[in-house]
């Protein structure tokens, strides 16, 4: 199971703004290994956001995206003490959720 | 004037001016540009990922005895993390040696979870998939340190010692470059290629540099502690690689951290 992502929602005014810090490797599987074997691509690829269980954001990713991603990003519509959810699924089918309340 | 001269002298006084725009933007120097960088990311910072693995990992029972590190003295007393990274490295009665954080946690992985030695300082330095345990304590007990100025006691005799073995390494010239640790930081305002270096005998900037490690290293995807610094000046004056949490490596960490007695701890930081 991957690491726990750590996640922040407060309002920016009249919008929630979200900003995600997730763990994962990211690798890109163009990468070769001290013994010149290539490195298995490993990376995220489908990430969604809901708020209240309405999905708010929703992204393809790729491996340009770099190791340790950091995600921010705002939505219209969310109020203080609404449930931010976020989840990913990597090309391994390796998931992970996580939940922030609105502050 | 005919048409098209008038458009090229235009077209001059346009590039001119972008010109003078592009120089007004130039950076005076590459830390402050780094410097901006680290703001960017200020509260971001990918090291928070080590700082909850690490407060778990000091919670988490493990090793032969099923134990915690819960009641890991690490210099303020049993189970005290809050400011504890200021005071190290520090004399601890029951080793009988001064230790900094990395060595305290050796002890306290044999001790109270029965780890050995051996396996405790296994992969301390992590690498991808290859993930360190220690990084991640390092990580969180500094973290808990934030905002707190440091205060590295000599007042042991073997705390004094320290500081003086630690103060000869840092000046002992040797290796095929008769290289110190002094050759590169121990003048105000040197640089290798773009990285401005620390003159670690003028508080100031032993204070800045003490201060914000560990740190997030950019340049590796990882969390580094001091050790990892240490090693990594060690590799550059082409000396042998010191041992993990060894007495000497402490030593010189002694040197260190004393000379940023009163700065503001604020790590782990951002680094390039």
């Amino acid at each position: 199971m991957a690491d726990p992502m750590k996640i922040r929602a407060a309002m920016a005014g009249d919008k929630v703004e979200v900003k995600v810090l997730m763990a994962h490797e990211m690798e890109t599987g163009q990468r070769k290994d001290a013994s010149g074997k290539v490195i298995p691509a490993w990376f995220i690829q489908n990430v969604t956001a809901t708020c209240n269980g309405k999905t708010v954001l929703s992204a393809e990713w790729g491996p340009a995206v770099a190791k340790n991603p950091f995600l921010s990003f705002r939505f219209s519509g969310g109020k203080p003490g609404d449930k931010v959810v976020i989840s990913w699924v990597d090309n391994h089918g390796d998931k992970r959720s996580d939940e922030a309340v609105i502050s | 004037m005919n048409p098209i001269h008038r458009a090229a002298a235009v077209l001059c006084v346009a590039s001119a001016m972008a010109g003078a725009a592009v120089l007004a933007q130039q950076p005076s120097s590459t830390e402050q540009e780094i410097e901006k960088y680290r703001a960017a990311l200020g509260e971001d910072n990918p090291a928070e990922l080590w700082e909850a693995r690490g407060e778990a990992l000091w919670k988490e029972k493990a090793g032969p005895k099923g134990a915690s590190l819960e009641r890991c003295d690490i210099g303020l007393g049993p189970g005290v993390v809050k400011g504890a990274y200021t005071v190290l490295p520090k004399y601890f009665a029951d080793t009988g040696k001064v230790q900094d954080l990395e060595s305290r946690l050796v002890t306290c992985m044999e001790t109270l979870q029965g780890i050995s030695e051996a396996d405790a300082k296994k992969n301390h330095f992590g690498s991808g998939p290859k993930r360190s345990k220690m990084e991640a304590l390092v990580a969180w007990i500094a973290s808990e340190s934030r905002g707190m100025p440091m205060n590295v006691s000599l007042a042991h005799p073997e705390e004094k010692e320290a500081y003086e073995i630690g103060k000869r390494m840092f000046f002992y010239r040797a290796g095929p470059h008769d290289f110190a640790c002094a050759t590169c930081h121990s003048r105000d305002n040197l640089r290798i290629r773009l990285q401005e270096l620390p003159n670690l005998t003028n508080p100031k900037d032993a204070q800045r540099a003490y201060t914000t490690w560990p740190g997030y290293r950019v340049s590796q995807g990882e969390v580094r502690t001091m050790q990892h610094r240490i090693n990594d000046c060690y590799r550059q004056q082409r000396f042998p690689e010191p041992g993990y949490a060894s007495d000497a490596v402490t030593a010189l960490v002694m040197y260190l951290a004393h000379n940023a007695n009163g700065g503001v701890y604020n790590a782990p930081a951002v680094k390039r």
